[in-house]
């Protein structure tokens, strides 16, 4: 299946996109789709234990399970105000 | 008879040009409701303090407590020049009207507005604006207040400092809607 993924702030810059599509494998979560980010572009590394994550824009848990379509965002921590 | 009969043909005159004044006082109305409506705003334009109160003014309520928050002209003892913000806008919206809800569980009767400025915000210029509008001041002030510390917390939004000598991204929390130790944390802040 294919997702979109959304990059915002340090990670967009890191990653030098703000969406990106990715493939991954039936029944894939939001954590597979950080990790194969990931695999390709090792800076965003340190971000795993703060980053938050989004499924069509509603906050979702690492865990949670994607689908052909979807829009998953990966959000490093907030400075909004 | 005659002049009296008069007296009433200008009379219907009168309360016809009075009818078209109150239809066209009613379309100002409700113009000016439809520019003012929007509860939940994020955008690229300067703010108006004055349409974020009139959203949730109404009434019921005797008291509107207002937070604006402006750009600073330092930071951890940078100049700062400008700030841009970045907002994942579809979840920044749905987030602002979570922290409302969240707010009216606490003060049930208080009506909550915010609007997010996005993009090179100057400093002295406004980047968000929230309006908490209550029947009493005590209520309206605590879930303004609520309302800006949950911003912190939970809304996808990011400063980009551009300051003398360089930029920087800043981060703050890790947005969690879930924790619940944050949420009492700006319960506790707006009580205190």
């Amino acid at each position: 299946m294919f997702v979109t993924v959304r990059l915002f702030a340090r990670l967009r810059e890191i990653a030098d996109a703000g969406e990106l599509p990715l493939e991954l494998p039936d029944g894939a979560t939001v954590r597979d789709a950080w990790q194969a980010l990931a695999a390709r572009t090792r800076e965003i590394e340190p971000y795993a234990a703060s980053v938050s994550c989004a499924i069509n824009a509603d906050y979702s848990k690492m865990n949670a399970s994607l689908k052909d379509g979807d829009e998953v965002a990966f959000l490093p921590p907030v400075s909004g105000g | 008879m005659r002049e009296s009969f008069g007296v009433s043909g200008e009379l219907s005159c009168v309360s016809r040009e009075l009818s078209c004044v109150s239809r066209d006082l009613f379309r100002v109305s409700r113009d000016l409701f439809r520019v003012s409506r929007d509860l939940f705003r994020v955008s690229n334009d300067p703010l108006a303090i004055d349409a974020v109160i009139a959203s949730v003014a109404r009434p019921s309520c005797g008291a509107v407590a207002t937070f604006v928050g402006t750009v600073r002209d330092s930071n951890a003892g940078r100049r700062v020049r400008w700030l841009d913000y970045e907002a994942y806008a579809p979840l920044a919206l749905r987030t602002f009207e979570q922290i409302a809800e969240e707010a009216r569980e606490r003060w049930p009767e208080t009506h909550i507005a915010i609007h997010h400025r996005t993009g090179r915000v100057a400093v002295g210029e406004s980047s968000v604006v929230i309006a908490a509008a209550s029947p009493h001041r005590a209520d309206a002030f605590g879930a303004a207040r609520y309302a800006i510390e949950r911003i912190k917390q939970i809304a996808p939004i990011w400063k980009h400092e551009h300051f003398d000598g360089g930029e920087v991204w800043i981060e703050g929390a890790t947005a969690d809607p879930g924790d619940e130790a944050a949420r009492q944390e700006a319960f506790a802040r707006a009580c205190s």
